[in-house]
């Protein structure tokens, strides 16, 4: 496709952060809402930070959800975006975009971690990908979030905070981090490079 | 598992950083991009810029600068400072900042937090506390400390308003302990250690860093998740790499 690469203008406040960093990287990517404008990109990234009720509650309000639904080229949800794949979250009554077949729950409290989960985190590779090529043994990266999905077939690499959860996940052509890979450093960089050759 | 994190905080007065010692007579000491790109080079977990004159003189922040720093920073940065309201913070975040920090406003209108909270999610929203301790023993918070001749004493309890704040929806609490600020003495470990053990989300400690051994001592005594700190970074005195490579020998878990 040649449609060039777009970022869902979901209403994420992160979404200039993430814009900037694929600057850094030489490409200009808009921010749309155009259903037929997402349909023809060659990449699709959906970033978002917040709630997930708020979150699918606006994409739905601009048609987005069966759009976002049927896309064929690699599609990238960060952070709240990632979560949004899932069927549902505890967060909200509201289901998701029900890509991939489980629930996202709140982190659980445990002696001395806290929640939000907040900070520099390490990425456990579970399966090779050409979305994880080059990334080093001890790879990591920036989270902030409360909810996270479970680790299944879907996962890339998980991470540990309690519980060990879905960092990086992948089914067909949908991926997700729930990190922040625009405010991960080298690390960050080096994903959504890869994701952007994929 | 998660690291700790090591923050430079840049106090920001008409668009350069400064530093002051005990929040008074502050000295330009560097450009804000310059200073933001050295401390990302040097391996700076996050950085946190306080524009210490937009609460006093009742300014917002000036988004200009906050842009320029999102557009070439690649880790995370908070900014603090003049934000009162759910739209002077979108427009900060919108600028590019990933965390937004509320002190003194918060202060004058708690329903500011929750607001925050509701409006982008905890995990953007952080209470910054001015904290000193009263001659009868109390720590109690102190407002608009960015001018010298409008800060304030409260009656409010440091340890109750960390309280508070977290219910009504912090995602993060910065500590700064106003006694060791600037004096490069050790932080207040007793005040920070008192702070820990009713705060449940992240918890910064700010004010008195100034050799490898604080560091080290606040993670391991306090169970902070963050330190902070501000002139030693500045003058040079601990460079961040020598820093972490400290603390990796002393167990912390830092990242390389």
């Amino acid at each position: 496709m040649s449609g060039g690469v777009v970022l869902v203008d979901g209403g994420g406040t992160n979404i200039g952060s993430v814009r900037y960093a694929l600057q850094r990287l030489g490409v200009d990517a808009p921010l749309t809402t155009d259903a037929a404008r997402i349909r023809r990109a060659s990449h699709v990234i959906l970033p978002g930070v917040g709630a997930a009720g708020p979150a699918m509650q606006r994409l739905v309000e601009l048609d987005l959800v069966d759009t976002l639904r049927g896309l064929r080229q690699p599609v990238l949800g960060v952070c709240l975006g990632l979560q949004l794949l899932f069927t549902r979250s505890t967060e909200s009554e509201r289901p998701c975009l029900g890509l991939i077949p489980a629930v996202v729950e709140r982190l659980p409290q445990a002696p001395g971690l806290r929640v939000p989960h907040m900070g520099w985190n390490g990425l456990s590779m579970l399966r090779s990908h050409p979305l994880l090529a080059g990334l080093p043994d001890e790879a990591y990266a920036y989270f902030v979030h409360s909810y996270a999905a479970p680790v299944g077939e879907w996962t890339l690499a998980t991470t540990t905070h309690a519980m060990p959860f879905s960092a990086i996940v992948q089914k067909d052509n949908y991926f997700g981090m729930q990190f922040h890979p625009e405010r991960s450093a080298a690390v960050g960089s080096l994903l959504l490079k890869n994701f952007l050759t994929l | 598992m998660l690291t700790r994190r090591l923050i430079p905080c840049l106090d920001v007065r008409d668009g350069q950083v400064v530093k002051g010692v005990r929040f008074r007579d502050h000295v330009v000491v560097g450009d804000i991009l310059e200073l933001a790109l050295r401390y990302r080079d040097e391996g700076a977990d996050e950085l946190v810029f306080y524009d210490i004159t937009a609460s006093p003189q009742q300014r917002e922040v000036d988004c200009g600068w906050v842009a320029r720093v999102a557009a070439v920073i690649d880790i995370p940065f908070c900014v603090a400072g003049g934000i009162t309201s759910v739209e002077s913070a979108r427009a900060v975040l919108q600028a590019g900042a990933d965390k937004i920090s509320v002190n003194s406003p918060a202060l004058a209108r708690p329903a500011l937090i929750s607001e925050l909270a509701d409006a982008f999610g905890v995990q953007c929203v952080v209470v910054g506390i001015d904290s000193l301790r009263d001659p009868d023993g109390e720590w109690r918070v102190r407002q608009y400390t960015g001018d010298p001749s409008k800060t304030c004493a409260l009656a409010q309890r440091t340890l109750d308003w960390i309280e508070e704040a977290t219910a009504r929806g912090a995602g993060e609490i910065v500590l700064n302990c106003m006694g060791a600020d600037g004096v490069r003495e050790g932080y207040d470990v007793e005040q920070l250690r008192a702070a820990r053990s009713l705060c449940s989300v992240p918890l910064v400690a700010s004010g008195g860093a100034g050799r490898l051994e604080h560091f080290a001592t606040v993670f391991a005594d306090a169970d902070v998740d963050a330190a902070l700190a501000a002139s030693v970074f500045h003058s040079g005195g601990i460079a961040l790499g020598s820093l972490k490579a400290y603390l990796r020998e002393q167990g912390v878990r830092v990242r390389p």
